[in-house]
């Protein structure tokens, strides 16, 4: 079943249900990888962690005023809401803390976090003693829970996450502005604070509307993966942001049909899961700054240098010890197996060595100091010199009665 | 009275107190070193560490989910900082990468196997179970002496105990390097510490306190007392010998008074039933801290501006 399953799944074709919610982890993805760029690249990530835990305390009281004047305790909007007024005064007592007093931004968003998480437990077992019998299931905003989610629920998840799509939209320039530069941004008219402002209010919003399907330990993890994936495929702000948008909606969409074909799969971490495989891989194979390229970046760098080395080495005479050299230089055809310059190692090891001393003259004229000091010991003459400047060098080396080796 | 006491709540509030102290003491070289969030990642990583732990022994012995825990600790700061120096990620990103992964692992983990017979849930990893940690041989203060009663004690008591001293002599045997190291990297290199070794080591350590107290009171409690009372002090004074003893006091302070509240809060207000007493410490801990925050003598940073 599972394949034919997930196939379906990933095709919309799980019922009305499971799509709309697919859908809805989608544009809430798109919005979390995007929104949570803008605070990666401020380096305050894990501020988004502070303003999921507080949301507990707001859950538990909404259901408990709920119940209080006979409503239904379960009312999503009404639990969203208060998750909202005390994520805000999670964040409200974070800001303050490092403000007014001397303590650093992490002891504060540790404090927030759980102290509030704390208080929001408490309030949890007030409800269970209060709705005695009556399950109140607010356990399932800790992990998510699409599995059985109401239809008018599964709309509104889908409607809030379009809806914040577009305001990171709208607001993306000055908020790429303020994320990379924010001295420049207030210099060239940008008020940082309320754009700072505007971009805690979206990750609010972003955690609010993840509360049931991620749940509230795993949401910052949207905020936090999709844009340190991005990172690895472009160095362009405005590019990772889109970037992170696309991990997060894949990781969102691919996550939640993932969990429909199964009960023992939650949406929540598989979604997580999901990101953090393309993290993974992102991490070893991204071209540029991933594992893997770098290594290649590294291996072919030491073969240039033991090349270089090893041609020196024929033109002074001297015999090759290093067996990685010879091999190299073997299999470019510049020498033999047991150390024997061929013809043609022969002209390059010249032609190597008159470079070397070529450079050595370059260095001590002035008028190239800026070219020279480009020069990282593989750099090829003619890049950087002109054939007259070439002439001109050779001419002084002739003088001095110098030359290779 | 004094036998229910005894019974009931003496054992909670002794585990309570010691878990608080544990956590506190490498607490107070966390947050100065602004690594206040490993606590947070660390017991986030507890979860699959139990998990496995479970199912690699096949049982609920208190010593094979430890040791998981401790090597998912382990796990997770070594996954941290391969993320940060392979990918060159900022610390608190490459934390935020790994421990909620690890997390949703350990979900995944949880209900993919067969753990409904035994008492292991995300649930009971997040809040502990203080409130059942109970002496049920203790008549009464009497039994502080009795052999056959004291040997009925709940094993969390004596590890919790084990750990808190192991993080006590911890404190006291590097108080010098610690402290060095903490304020002044360069000089402490100078003076030929290896920092590296020593901040290794107090990371390790605050996983031991962690993965200890998380045994007996869940990851809330871990989280609260590796920051709030530790954050306290710091605004109580300039001094960190002081500041040790303050983030003591308000661990021991909040322990009690959380345990208190909890257990015994709701009666005053007319209600029948306990309430989290993880939660209320995790609570009492945070007025503590806004206290301080509000009136607290040193609350305001001086002397030469940081590079903050």
């Amino acid at each position: 079943m599972g394949a034919t399953m997930l196939l379906d799944a990933l095709t919309l074709q799980l019922g009305y249900n499971a799509t709309l919610v697919a859908i809805g982890a989608a544009l809430l993805g798109i919005a979390a990888g995007a929104s949570g760029t803008f605070l990666f690249l401020r380096k305050r990530a894990l501020v988004s962690d502070a303003i999921s835990h507080s949301t507990l305390p707001g859950v538990g009281l909404a259901f408990l005023v709920m119940t209080a004047f006979g409503g239904d305790g379960r009312h999503l909007v009404g639990l969203l809401l208060g998750a909202s007024l005390t994520a805000a005064l999670g964040l409200w007592a974070m800001h303050a803390l490092t403000r007014h007093t001397r303590l650093a931004e992490d002891a504060a968003i540790g404090a927030v976090l759980s102290v509030f998480f704390g208080f929001g437990v408490v309030l949890l077992t007030v409800i269970q003693t209060v709705s005695v019998g009556r399950p109140a299931g607010l356990e399932d905003f800790l992990l998510g829970a699409t599995a059985g989610m109401l239809y008018q629920d599964a709309v509104l998840i889908a409607v809030a996450g379009a809806l914040a799509v577009l305001v990171v939209w709208a607001l993306r320039r000055p908020m790429t502005l303020v994320a990379f530069d924010a001295g420049f941004a207030s210099a060239a008219g940008v008020n940082v604070r309320r754009v700072d402002l505007a971009m805690m209010g979206l990750v609010l919003a972003v955690t609010i509307i993840g509360l049931k399907v991620v749940g509230l330990v795993l949401i910052v993890a949207l905020l936090i993966i999709p844009p340190v994936t991005a990172r690895f495929w472009s160095n362009r702000s405005d590019r990772v942001v889109g970037i992170a948008g696309v991990f997060g909606g894949v990781s969102g969409f691919v996550g939640a049909a993932i969990s429909a074909t199964a009960p023992a799969l939650p949406t929540g971490p598989i979604i997580v899961l999901t990101a953090f495989a393309l993290f993974a891989v992102s991490m070893l194979f991204a071209p540029g700054r991933g594992v893997l390229a770098a290594w290649l970046r590294h291996r072919r760098q030491q073969r240039r240098i033991h090349l270089r080395q090893g041609l020196l080495a024929i033109a002074q005479d001297l015999p090759i010890y290093e067996r990685y050299t010879l091999q190299l230089l073997v299999r470019a055809g510049l020498a033999r197996a047991d150390g024997v310059p061929t013809e043609l190692g022969r002209r390059r090891a010249e032609k190597a060595c008159r470079d070397e001393s070529r450079w050595a003259v370059a260095r001590r004229m002035h008028s190239h100091e800026s070219a020279v000091s480009r020069y990282d010991g593989l750099l090829p003459i003619e890049d950087v010199f002109t054939r007259d400047e070439i002439r001109e060098i050779d001419r002084q080396i002739a003088e001095s009665g110098g030359g290779c080796a | 009275m004094a036998g229910e006491f005894v019974m009931l709540s003496l054992v909670p509030i002794l585990i309570g107190v010691l878990a608080a102290v544990a956590c506190a003491l490498p607490g107070n070289f966390l947050v100065l070193r602004r690594q206040a969030l490993i606590g947070d990642a660390i017991s986030h990583v507890v979860l699959p560490g139990i998990v496995v732990g479970f199912l690699l022994s096949g049982t609920v012995s208190s010593w094979a989910m430890m040791a998981g825990a401790a090597g998912a600790a382990v796990v997770a700061v070594l996954l941290i900082e391969l993320i940060r120096r392979l990918g060159r990620i900022e610390p608190g990103a490459a934390m935020g990468v790994a421990f909620t992964a690890l997390f949703a692992f350990g979900v995944l983990l949880l209900e993919q196997s067969d753990t409904s017979s035994v008492h292991l849930d995300v649930q009971h990893a997040l809040y502990g179970n203080l409130e059942s940690l109970i002496w049920v041989e203790a008549k009464g203060w009497n039994s502080l002496f009795d052999p056959v009663a004291l040997a009925g004690l709940p094993p969390e008591l004596g590890r919790i105990a084990i750990v808190a001293l192991v993080m006590l002599l911890f404190t006291l045997v590097f108080w010098r390097p610690l402290k060095i190291s903490t304020f002044d990297e360069d000089f402490a290199r100078v003076l030929g510490m290896r920092t590296n070794l020593i901040g290794f080591g107090l990371v390790i350590m605050a996983a031991i306190a962690a993965v200890a107290a998380f045994d007996a009171v869940g990851s809330i409690i871990v989280i609260a007392m590796f920051i709030c009372p530790p954050a306290a002090a710091r605004l109580m004074t300039n001094r960190l010998e002081t500041q040790v003893l303050w983030s003591v006091a308000f661990a021991v302070f909040s322990a009690v008074m959380g345990y208190v509240l909890a257990g015994y809060g709701p009666l005053w207000l007319g209600g029948d039933d306990a309430v989290s007493a993880a939660g209320m410490i995790a609570t009492v801990s945070g007025l503590v801290l806004g206290l301080a925050a509000l009136y607290g003598p040193h609350r305001k940073c001086r002397g030469a501006p940081t590079d903050r």
